[in-house]
Protein backbone atom coordinates (compact mmCIF):
# COMPACT_ATOMS: atom_id res chain seq x y z
CA UNK A 1 0.00 0.00 0.00
CA UNK A 2 1.20 3.27 -1.23
CA UNK A 3 -0.23 6.95 0.59
CA UNK A 4 -0.15 10.23 -1.39
CA UNK A 5 0.14 13.45 0.18
CA UNK A 6 -4.00 14.17 -0.58
CA UNK A 7 -4.41 11.38 1.89
CA UNK A 8 -5.36 8.80 -0.47
CA UNK A 9 -4.40 5.27 -0.37
CA UNK A 10 -3.12 3.46 -3.38
CA UNK A 11 -2.96 -0.35 -3.40
CA UNK A 12 -1.26 -1.74 -6.86
CA UNK A 13 -2.43 -4.81 -7.56
CA UNK A 14 -0.56 -6.36 -10.94
CA UNK A 15 -0.98 -4.01 -13.96
CA UNK A 16 -3.83 -1.57 -12.03
CA UNK A 17 -4.16 0.48 -8.87
CA UNK A 18 -7.22 0.78 -6.68
CA UNK A 19 -7.46 4.23 -5.24
CA UNK A 20 -9.30 5.35 -2.09
CA UNK A 21 -8.92 7.53 1.07
CA UNK A 22 -7.17 6.96 4.35
CA UNK A 23 -9.06 6.73 7.52
CA UNK A 24 -7.91 9.81 8.92
CA UNK A 25 -9.22 11.72 5.82
CA UNK A 26 -12.38 10.15 6.32
CA UNK A 27 -12.57 11.80 9.67
CA UNK A 28 -11.47 15.05 8.97
CA UNK A 29 -14.34 15.12 6.39
CA UNK A 30 -16.79 14.00 8.36
CA UNK A 31 -20.11 12.23 7.27
CA UNK A 32 -19.53 11.82 3.44
CA UNK A 33 -23.21 11.71 1.77
CA UNK A 34 -22.20 11.88 -1.60
CA UNK A 35 -19.47 10.92 -4.41
CA UNK A 36 -19.11 11.70 -7.58
CA UNK A 37 -16.95 9.28 -9.84
CA UNK A 38 -15.35 9.08 -12.71
CA UNK A 39 -16.48 7.48 -16.08
CA UNK A 40 -14.40 3.95 -16.83
CA UNK A 41 -12.65 4.47 -19.90
CA UNK A 42 -11.56 8.55 -18.61
CA UNK A 43 -7.56 8.95 -19.08
CA UNK A 44 -6.48 11.20 -16.64
CA UNK A 45 -3.11 13.19 -15.72
CA UNK A 46 -1.74 13.75 -12.46
CA UNK A 47 -3.39 15.87 -10.56
CA UNK A 48 -6.82 15.79 -12.21
CA UNK A 49 -9.87 16.23 -10.29
CA UNK A 50 -11.26 12.48 -10.80
CA UNK A 51 -13.66 12.36 -8.08
CA UNK A 52 -15.79 14.45 -5.81
CA UNK A 53 -16.77 13.42 -1.91
CA UNK A 54 -19.30 15.83 -0.72
CA UNK A 55 -19.52 15.19 3.15
CA UNK A 56 -21.79 17.40 5.56
CA UNK A 57 -19.63 19.94 5.72
CA UNK A 58 -18.08 20.49 2.57
CA UNK A 59 -16.78 19.46 -1.12
CA UNK A 60 -13.37 17.99 -1.75
CA UNK A 61 -11.30 16.80 -4.46
CA UNK A 62 -10.22 13.44 -5.21
CA UNK A 63 -7.03 13.71 -7.60
CA UNK A 64 -5.49 11.44 -9.89
CA UNK A 65 -2.20 10.25 -8.23
CA UNK A 66 -0.26 9.22 -11.34
CA UNK A 67 -1.42 9.16 -15.42
CA UNK A 68 -3.18 6.78 -16.48
CA UNK A 69 -6.26 5.61 -17.67
CA UNK A 70 -9.33 4.72 -15.05
CA UNK A 71 -11.05 1.56 -15.60
CA UNK A 72 -13.11 0.65 -13.05
CA UNK A 73 -15.45 2.66 -10.22
CA UNK A 74 -17.50 1.82 -7.06
CA UNK A 75 -20.86 1.50 -7.40
CA UNK A 76 -21.42 0.93 -4.24
CA UNK A 77 -20.24 4.34 -3.45
CA UNK A 78 -23.46 6.00 -5.34
CA UNK A 79 -26.16 3.97 -3.30
CA UNK A 80 -24.23 4.59 0.12
CA UNK A 81 -21.50 6.79 0.16
CA UNK A 82 -21.34 6.12 4.02
CA UNK A 83 -19.68 3.12 3.01
CA UNK A 84 -16.38 6.32 2.95
CA UNK A 85 -16.78 6.73 7.15
CA UNK A 86 -16.79 3.28 7.45
CA UNK A 87 -15.25 1.25 5.84
CA UNK A 88 -12.89 3.64 3.88
CA UNK A 89 -9.90 1.01 3.02
CA UNK A 90 -11.73 -1.22 2.38
CA UNK A 91 -15.53 -1.82 0.69
CA UNK A 92 -15.01 2.04 0.08
CA UNK A 93 -12.44 2.29 -3.01
CA UNK A 94 -13.28 4.69 -5.38
CA UNK A 95 -11.39 3.53 -8.44
CA UNK A 96 -9.16 1.38 -10.42
CA UNK A 97 -6.80 3.14 -12.71
CA UNK A 98 -3.97 1.47 -14.97
CA UNK A 99 -0.60 3.78 -14.76
CA UNK A 100 0.83 4.58 -17.69
CA UNK A 101 4.10 4.15 -15.86
CA UNK A 102 3.73 1.53 -13.21
CA UNK A 103 6.87 3.01 -11.50
CA UNK A 104 5.21 6.15 -10.23
CA UNK A 105 3.99 4.45 -7.36
CA UNK A 106 7.71 4.13 -5.76
CA UNK A 107 7.73 7.64 -5.69
CA UNK A 108 4.48 7.85 -3.15
CA UNK A 109 4.88 7.61 0.98
CA UNK A 110 4.78 3.99 2.86
CA UNK A 111 2.17 3.17 5.82
CA UNK A 112 4.97 4.58 8.30
CA UNK A 113 5.88 7.69 6.42
CA UNK A 114 2.02 8.26 6.03
CA UNK A 115 1.68 7.59 9.75
CA UNK A 116 4.56 10.21 10.49
CA UNK A 117 2.57 12.91 8.45
CA UNK A 118 -0.81 12.66 10.23
CA UNK A 119 1.07 11.72 13.72
CA UNK B 1 -5.42 29.20 18.26
CA UNK B 2 -4.25 31.88 19.29
CA UNK B 3 -6.09 35.44 19.60
CA UNK B 4 -9.48 33.35 19.51
CA UNK B 5 -11.55 33.78 22.71
CA UNK B 6 -13.19 30.82 24.65
CA UNK B 7 -16.86 30.19 26.10
CA UNK B 8 -16.55 29.30 29.83
CA UNK B 9 -18.01 25.57 28.42
CA UNK B 10 -15.05 25.36 26.28
CA UNK B 11 -13.14 22.44 29.00
CA UNK B 12 -16.06 20.77 28.87
CA UNK B 13 -16.33 20.81 24.83
CA UNK B 14 -12.55 19.75 25.13
CA UNK B 15 -13.41 17.11 27.83
CA UNK B 16 -16.12 15.60 25.58
CA UNK B 17 -13.88 15.14 22.73
CA UNK B 18 -15.23 17.93 20.37
CA UNK B 19 -13.04 19.27 17.60
CA UNK B 20 -12.36 23.20 18.43
CA UNK B 21 -12.42 25.46 15.08
CA UNK B 22 -12.35 29.50 14.68
CA UNK B 23 -15.60 30.90 14.62
CA UNK B 24 -16.68 34.67 14.90
CA UNK B 25 -13.44 35.16 16.97
CA UNK B 26 -13.91 32.49 19.44
CA UNK B 27 -12.49 28.54 19.32
CA UNK B 28 -16.30 26.68 19.19
CA UNK B 29 -16.94 22.99 18.97
CA UNK B 30 -17.82 22.18 15.18
CA UNK B 31 -18.84 18.61 16.21
CA UNK B 32 -18.08 16.15 18.56
CA UNK B 33 -16.90 12.70 18.11
CA UNK B 34 -20.15 11.24 17.01
CA UNK B 35 -20.63 13.34 14.07
CA UNK B 36 -22.58 15.92 12.30
CA UNK B 37 -25.31 13.80 10.85
CA UNK B 38 -25.51 11.92 14.37
CA UNK B 39 -25.64 15.00 16.16
CA UNK B 40 -28.42 16.38 13.83
CA UNK B 41 -30.46 14.01 14.06
CA UNK B 42 -30.38 13.39 17.94
CA UNK B 43 -31.62 16.76 18.35
CA UNK B 44 -34.34 16.04 16.26
CA UNK B 45 -35.45 12.54 17.23
CA UNK B 46 -34.38 13.69 21.31
CA UNK B 47 -32.41 16.78 22.34
CA UNK B 48 -29.44 18.71 22.09
CA UNK B 49 -27.13 20.91 23.98
CA UNK B 50 -25.50 23.82 21.96
CA UNK B 51 -22.60 25.95 23.53
CA UNK B 52 -24.04 29.06 22.23
CA UNK B 53 -22.22 31.65 24.76
CA UNK B 54 -20.52 33.42 21.82
CA UNK B 55 -23.44 35.15 21.00
CA UNK B 56 -23.92 38.53 22.34
CA UNK B 57 -26.56 39.21 25.50
CA UNK B 58 -26.83 42.90 25.99
CA UNK B 59 -29.29 44.65 28.40
CA UNK B 60 -31.01 47.24 27.65
CA UNK B 61 -31.73 49.58 30.45
CA UNK B 62 -33.96 52.60 31.00
CA UNK B 63 -32.24 55.39 32.68
CA UNK B 64 -35.63 56.65 33.99
CA UNK B 65 -38.73 55.17 33.49
CA UNK B 66 -40.27 51.93 32.42
CA UNK B 67 -39.21 49.24 29.67
CA UNK B 68 -41.68 51.84 27.50
CA UNK B 69 -38.74 53.78 27.80
CA UNK B 70 -36.13 51.39 26.58
CA UNK B 71 -38.67 49.74 23.83
CA UNK B 72 -39.63 53.41 21.97
CA UNK B 73 -35.54 53.36 22.24
CA UNK B 74 -34.84 50.19 20.53
CA UNK B 75 -37.78 51.06 17.60
CA UNK B 76 -35.62 53.44 16.45
CA UNK B 77 -33.17 50.71 15.09
CA UNK B 78 -35.74 48.15 14.42
CA UNK B 79 -38.83 47.45 12.13
CA UNK B 80 -40.16 46.20 14.95
CA UNK B 81 -43.19 46.51 17.44
CA UNK B 82 -41.18 46.46 20.39
CA UNK B 83 -43.55 48.94 22.35
CA UNK B 84 -46.18 46.36 22.16
CA UNK B 85 -44.31 43.11 22.66
CA UNK B 86 -45.81 41.54 26.60
CA UNK B 87 -43.52 41.61 29.66
CA UNK B 88 -42.62 38.16 29.66
CA UNK B 89 -42.77 37.68 25.66
CA UNK B 90 -39.55 37.52 23.47
CA UNK B 91 -40.08 38.22 19.42
CA UNK B 92 -37.90 38.49 16.38
CA UNK B 93 -35.86 41.77 14.97
CA UNK B 94 -33.49 43.25 12.98
CA UNK B 95 -31.29 45.94 12.93
CA UNK B 96 -31.70 47.86 9.31
CA UNK B 97 -29.56 50.33 7.72
CA UNK B 98 -29.95 53.46 5.52
CA UNK B 99 -30.57 51.82 2.77
CA UNK B 100 -32.87 48.75 4.15
CA UNK B 101 -30.07 46.24 4.54
CA UNK B 102 -29.89 44.11 7.64
CA UNK B 103 -26.76 45.17 9.89
CA UNK B 104 -27.86 41.84 12.26
CA UNK B 105 -30.81 39.99 13.54
CA UNK B 106 -31.27 39.79 17.15
CA UNK B 107 -33.93 38.48 19.92
CA UNK B 108 -35.63 41.03 21.70
CA UNK B 109 -36.98 39.89 25.17
CA UNK B 110 -39.14 42.22 27.70
CA UNK B 111 -38.35 41.07 30.92
CA UNK B 112 -40.81 43.80 32.85
CA UNK B 113 -38.56 46.45 33.49
CA UNK B 114 -36.33 46.39 30.99
CA UNK B 115 -35.14 44.55 27.85
CA UNK B 116 -33.14 41.86 27.04
CA UNK B 117 -31.70 41.01 23.05
CA UNK B 118 -29.52 38.51 22.06
CA UNK B 119 -27.18 38.90 18.79
CA UNK B 120 -24.82 37.42 16.84
CA UNK B 121 -21.39 36.84 18.17
CA UNK B 122 -19.69 38.27 14.64
CA UNK B 123 -22.22 41.42 15.21
CA UNK B 124 -21.61 42.15 18.88
CA UNK B 125 -19.37 44.94 19.00
CA UNK B 126 -21.03 46.56 15.90
CA UNK B 127 -24.54 46.19 17.44
CA UNK B 128 -23.40 47.47 20.86
CA UNK B 129 -21.82 50.69 19.29
CA UNK B 130 -24.72 51.33 16.97
CA UNK B 131 -27.08 50.84 20.14
CA UNK B 132 -25.23 52.89 22.44
CA UNK B 133 -24.93 55.92 19.43
CA UNK B 134 -28.79 55.53 19.07
CA UNK B 135 -30.22 55.04 22.36
CA UNK B 136 -31.00 58.17 23.88
CA UNK B 137 -31.79 57.41 27.37
CA UNK B 138 -30.96 53.67 27.51
CA UNK B 139 -27.91 52.18 28.78
CA UNK B 140 -26.81 49.02 26.89
CA UNK B 141 -24.99 46.83 28.82
CA UNK B 142 -22.97 43.76 27.39
CA UNK B 143 -23.21 40.74 29.45
CA UNK B 144 -20.06 39.07 30.01
CA UNK B 145 -20.60 36.72 32.76
CA UNK B 146 -23.09 34.53 31.56
CA UNK B 147 -22.84 31.68 29.51
CA UNK B 148 -25.57 30.75 26.89
CA UNK B 149 -26.63 27.47 26.69
CA UNK B 150 -29.07 25.68 24.07
CA UNK B 151 -31.38 22.83 24.29
CA UNK B 152 -33.36 21.98 21.36
CA UNK B 153 -35.36 18.51 20.42
CA UNK B 154 -38.53 16.99 21.70
CA UNK B 155 -36.95 16.04 24.40
CA UNK B 156 -35.99 19.41 25.74
CA UNK B 157 -38.34 20.42 27.45
CA UNK B 158 -38.67 17.01 29.28
CA UNK B 159 -34.84 17.16 30.16
CA UNK B 160 -35.06 20.73 30.91
CA UNK B 161 -37.68 19.99 33.70
CA UNK B 162 -35.80 17.67 35.64
CA UNK B 163 -33.54 20.59 36.80
CA UNK B 164 -36.14 23.34 36.80
CA UNK B 165 -39.69 21.68 36.89
CA UNK B 166 -41.12 25.14 36.46
CA UNK B 167 -40.14 25.65 33.16
CA UNK B 168 -43.18 22.72 31.53
CA UNK B 169 -45.51 26.10 31.58
CA UNK B 170 -43.61 28.41 29.26
CA UNK B 171 -44.93 28.61 25.63
CA UNK B 172 -42.98 29.35 22.54
CA UNK B 173 -40.83 32.71 22.87
CA UNK B 174 -42.00 32.99 26.30
CA UNK B 175 -38.71 34.70 28.76
CA UNK B 176 -38.60 33.84 32.17
CA UNK B 177 -36.34 33.99 34.83
CA UNK B 178 -36.24 30.29 37.28
CA UNK B 179 -33.83 29.10 39.77
CA UNK B 180 -31.51 25.96 39.44
CA UNK B 181 -30.18 25.23 43.08
CA UNK B 182 -30.51 28.63 44.10
CA UNK B 183 -28.77 30.18 40.67
CA UNK B 184 -30.82 32.11 38.37
CA UNK B 185 -31.62 31.20 34.97
CA UNK B 186 -32.51 33.75 32.15
CA UNK B 187 -34.74 31.27 30.08
CA UNK B 188 -36.27 31.82 27.10
CA UNK B 189 -38.56 29.26 25.40
CA UNK B 190 -36.95 29.26 21.79
CA UNK B 191 -34.03 28.77 19.29
CA UNK B 192 -32.54 28.22 15.85
CA UNK B 193 -33.41 24.72 14.71
CA UNK B 194 -36.83 24.72 14.00
CA UNK B 195 -37.79 22.33 17.40
CA UNK B 196 -39.18 23.32 20.84
CA UNK B 197 -36.55 23.94 22.94
CA UNK B 198 -34.72 26.40 25.17
CA UNK B 199 -32.16 29.00 26.07
CA UNK B 200 -31.11 29.10 29.05
CA UNK B 201 -28.23 32.18 30.03
CA UNK B 202 -26.52 30.95 33.05
CA UNK B 203 -23.85 32.44 35.76
CA UNK B 204 -20.64 31.65 34.31
CA UNK B 205 -19.36 29.76 37.16
CA UNK B 206 -22.22 27.60 37.24
CA UNK B 207 -22.14 26.56 33.78
CA UNK B 208 -20.29 24.01 33.11
CA UNK B 209 -22.20 22.04 36.23
CA UNK B 210 -25.54 22.71 34.72
CA UNK B 211 -24.54 21.77 31.21
CA UNK B 212 -23.01 18.08 32.83
CA UNK B 213 -26.41 17.66 34.59
CA UNK B 214 -28.22 18.29 31.38
CA UNK B 215 -26.21 15.71 29.48
CA UNK B 216 -26.39 13.47 32.47
CA UNK B 217 -29.70 12.79 30.81
CA UNK B 218 -29.35 9.99 28.12
CA UNK B 219 -32.07 12.03 26.18
CA UNK B 220 -29.69 14.75 26.07
CA UNK B 221 -26.39 15.35 23.76
CA UNK B 222 -23.79 17.94 22.73
CA UNK B 223 -23.61 18.82 19.49
CA UNK B 224 -21.48 21.42 17.88
CA UNK B 225 -21.79 24.16 14.98
CA UNK B 226 -22.13 21.98 12.16
CA UNK B 227 -25.04 20.17 12.92
CA UNK B 228 -26.51 23.42 14.12
CA UNK B 229 -26.09 24.87 10.69
CA UNK B 230 -27.91 21.67 8.69
CA UNK B 231 -30.34 21.89 11.21
CA UNK B 232 -31.07 25.65 11.12
CA UNK B 233 -31.00 25.54 7.34
CA UNK B 234 -33.63 22.65 7.49
CA UNK B 235 -36.12 24.85 9.44
CA UNK B 236 -35.29 27.67 6.80
CA UNK B 237 -33.68 30.32 9.77
CA UNK B 238 -31.36 32.63 8.00
CA UNK B 239 -27.20 32.70 9.05
CA UNK B 240 -26.39 36.22 9.28
CA UNK B 241 -23.45 37.32 6.76
CA UNK B 242 -24.63 34.83 4.54
CA UNK B 243 -28.65 34.36 3.70
CA UNK B 244 -28.94 38.13 5.03
CA UNK B 245 -26.36 41.50 5.41
CA UNK B 246 -26.65 44.89 4.35
CA UNK B 247 -26.69 43.85 0.58
CA UNK B 248 -30.40 42.38 1.39
CA UNK B 249 -33.59 43.79 2.87
CA UNK B 250 -35.83 42.23 5.29
CA UNK B 251 -38.77 42.19 2.53
CA UNK B 252 -36.51 40.47 0.21
CA UNK B 253 -35.30 37.95 2.95
CA UNK B 254 -38.66 36.75 3.40
CA UNK B 255 -38.83 38.09 6.79
CA UNK B 256 -41.60 40.36 6.19
CA UNK B 257 -43.83 38.68 9.01
CA UNK B 258 -40.99 40.03 11.31
CA UNK B 259 -42.78 43.73 10.39
CA UNK B 260 -45.60 44.15 12.44
CA UNK B 261 -48.41 45.91 11.41
CA UNK B 262 -47.91 49.17 13.54
CA UNK B 263 -45.05 49.82 11.75
CA UNK B 264 -45.78 49.08 8.36
CA UNK B 265 -47.73 52.13 6.27
CA UNK B 266 -51.17 53.04 7.98
CA UNK B 267 -49.81 51.96 11.46
CA UNK B 268 -49.73 54.18 14.66
CA UNK B 269 -46.03 54.37 14.52
CA UNK B 270 -45.59 53.35 10.76
CA UNK B 271 -41.46 53.75 9.56
CA UNK B 272 -39.40 55.62 11.74
CA UNK B 273 -36.69 52.76 11.67
CA UNK B 274 -33.35 53.15 9.50
CA UNK B 275 -34.24 52.40 5.90
CA UNK B 276 -38.40 52.69 6.32
CA UNK B 277 -38.64 54.31 2.62
CA UNK B 278 -37.33 51.41 0.87
CA UNK B 279 -38.60 48.60 3.12
CA UNK B 280 -41.97 49.74 3.51
CA UNK B 281 -42.14 50.43 -0.35
CA UNK B 282 -41.04 47.11 -1.33
CA UNK B 283 -43.77 45.48 1.31
CA UNK B 284 -46.44 47.45 -0.71
CA UNK B 285 -45.31 46.93 -4.03
CA UNK B 286 -43.14 43.55 -3.38
CA UNK B 287 -39.18 43.19 -3.80
CA UNK B 288 -37.61 42.64 -7.09
CA UNK B 289 -35.65 39.59 -5.34
CA UNK B 290 -37.05 37.27 -2.96
CA UNK B 291 -34.84 34.46 -0.93
CA UNK B 292 -36.12 31.49 -2.20
CA UNK B 293 -35.80 27.88 -0.95
CA UNK B 294 -34.15 24.93 -3.42
CA UNK B 295 -34.13 21.05 -3.49
CA UNK B 296 -31.68 19.89 -6.45
CA UNK B 297 -32.46 16.95 -7.73
CA UNK B 298 -30.25 14.28 -7.15
CA UNK B 299 -28.18 13.97 -4.05
CA UNK B 300 -25.12 16.48 -4.91
CA UNK B 301 -25.11 19.69 -2.69
CA UNK B 302 -25.17 23.19 -3.91
CA UNK B 303 -23.02 25.19 -1.73
CA UNK B 304 -23.01 28.52 -0.75
CA UNK B 305 -22.03 30.53 -4.21
CA UNK B 306 -23.04 28.45 -6.19
CA UNK B 307 -24.55 30.49 -9.62
CA UNK B 308 -28.16 29.69 -9.97
CA UNK B 309 -29.63 29.83 -13.96
CA UNK B 310 -33.08 30.07 -14.96
CA UNK B 311 -31.88 28.03 -18.11
CA UNK B 312 -30.14 24.68 -18.39
CA UNK B 313 -28.26 26.43 -21.23
CA UNK B 314 -26.96 29.53 -21.99
CA UNK B 315 -27.98 33.29 -20.17
CA UNK B 316 -26.52 35.49 -17.49
CA UNK B 317 -26.73 33.83 -13.50
CA UNK B 318 -30.27 35.14 -11.89
CA UNK B 319 -28.95 34.38 -8.56
CA UNK B 320 -26.43 32.52 -6.03
CA UNK B 321 -26.71 30.28 -3.54
CA UNK B 322 -26.48 32.05 0.22
CA UNK B 323 -26.31 28.82 2.13
CA UNK B 324 -26.32 25.15 0.56
CA UNK B 325 -25.84 21.62 2.09
CA UNK B 326 -27.05 18.36 2.90
CA UNK B 327 -30.40 18.14 5.31
CA UNK B 328 -29.96 14.90 7.33
CA UNK B 329 -33.26 15.04 8.54
CA UNK B 330 -35.01 15.42 4.90
CA UNK B 331 -32.12 13.13 3.47
CA UNK B 332 -31.34 15.42 0.39
CA UNK B 333 -29.43 18.42 -0.28
CA UNK B 334 -31.13 21.46 -0.16
CA UNK B 335 -29.79 25.63 -0.51
CA UNK B 336 -31.08 28.93 -0.32
CA UNK B 337 -31.19 31.62 -2.65
CA UNK B 338 -32.32 35.11 -3.66
CA UNK B 339 -33.74 34.41 -7.09
CA UNK B 340 -35.91 37.35 -9.34
CA UNK B 341 -39.15 37.35 -7.46
CA UNK B 342 -41.14 36.13 -10.80
CA UNK B 343 -40.06 32.73 -9.99
CA UNK B 344 -42.03 30.71 -8.53
CA UNK B 345 -42.80 27.37 -5.91
CA UNK B 346 -42.82 24.69 -8.36
CA UNK B 347 -40.12 25.89 -10.95
CA UNK B 348 -36.97 24.56 -11.90
CA UNK B 349 -33.97 26.45 -11.86
CA UNK B 350 -30.23 24.80 -12.74
CA UNK B 351 -27.19 25.40 -10.35
CA UNK B 352 -23.87 25.08 -11.84
CA UNK B 353 -22.14 22.41 -9.65
CA UNK B 354 -18.61 22.03 -10.73
CA UNK B 355 -19.09 23.38 -14.15
CA UNK B 356 -22.50 21.55 -14.82
CA UNK B 357 -25.96 22.77 -14.48
CA UNK B 358 -27.84 20.53 -12.50
CA UNK B 359 -31.46 21.14 -12.04
CA UNK B 360 -32.90 21.80 -9.10
CA UNK B 361 -36.70 22.61 -7.89
CA UNK B 362 -37.89 25.95 -5.81
CA UNK B 363 -39.73 25.15 -2.83
CA UNK B 364 -41.06 26.52 0.41
CA UNK B 365 -39.55 26.37 3.36
CA UNK B 366 -38.62 25.31 6.02
CA UNK B 367 -37.48 22.09 4.37
CA UNK B 368 -38.25 20.04 7.32
CA UNK B 369 -41.38 21.29 9.08
CA UNK B 370 -41.04 23.34 12.44
CA UNK B 371 -42.25 21.58 15.25
CA UNK B 372 -42.48 25.18 17.65
CA UNK B 373 -44.53 24.22 20.86
CA UNK B 374 -47.43 26.66 20.04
Amino acid sequence: MKYTEEHEWLRPEGDVVTVGITAHAAEQLGDVVFVELPEAGRRVSRGDEVAVIESVKAASDILAPVDGEIVEVNPALADNPGLVNEDPTGAAWFFRMRPADPAALDAFMDEAAYRALVG
Amino acid sequence: MSGLRRTCLHDLHLALGARMVPFAGYEMPVQYPSGVLREHLHTREKAGLFDVSHMGQVLLVPRQGGVEEAARDLEALVPVDVLGLPAGRQRYGLFTDDSGGILDDLMIANRGDHLFVVVNASRKEADLAHMRAALRATDAALVEDRALIALQGPRAAAALAQLVPDVADMAFMDVAVRTWDGVGLWISRSGYTGEDGFEISVPAPFAEAFARRLLADPDVAPVGLGARDSLRLEAGLCLYGHDIDETTTPVEAGLAWAIQKVRRTGGARAGGFPGAGRILAELEGGPARRRMGLRPEGRAPMREGTEIYADETGGAPVGRVTSGGFGPSIDGPMAMAYLPAGLTEGATVWGDVRGRRLPARIVPMPFQPTRYRR
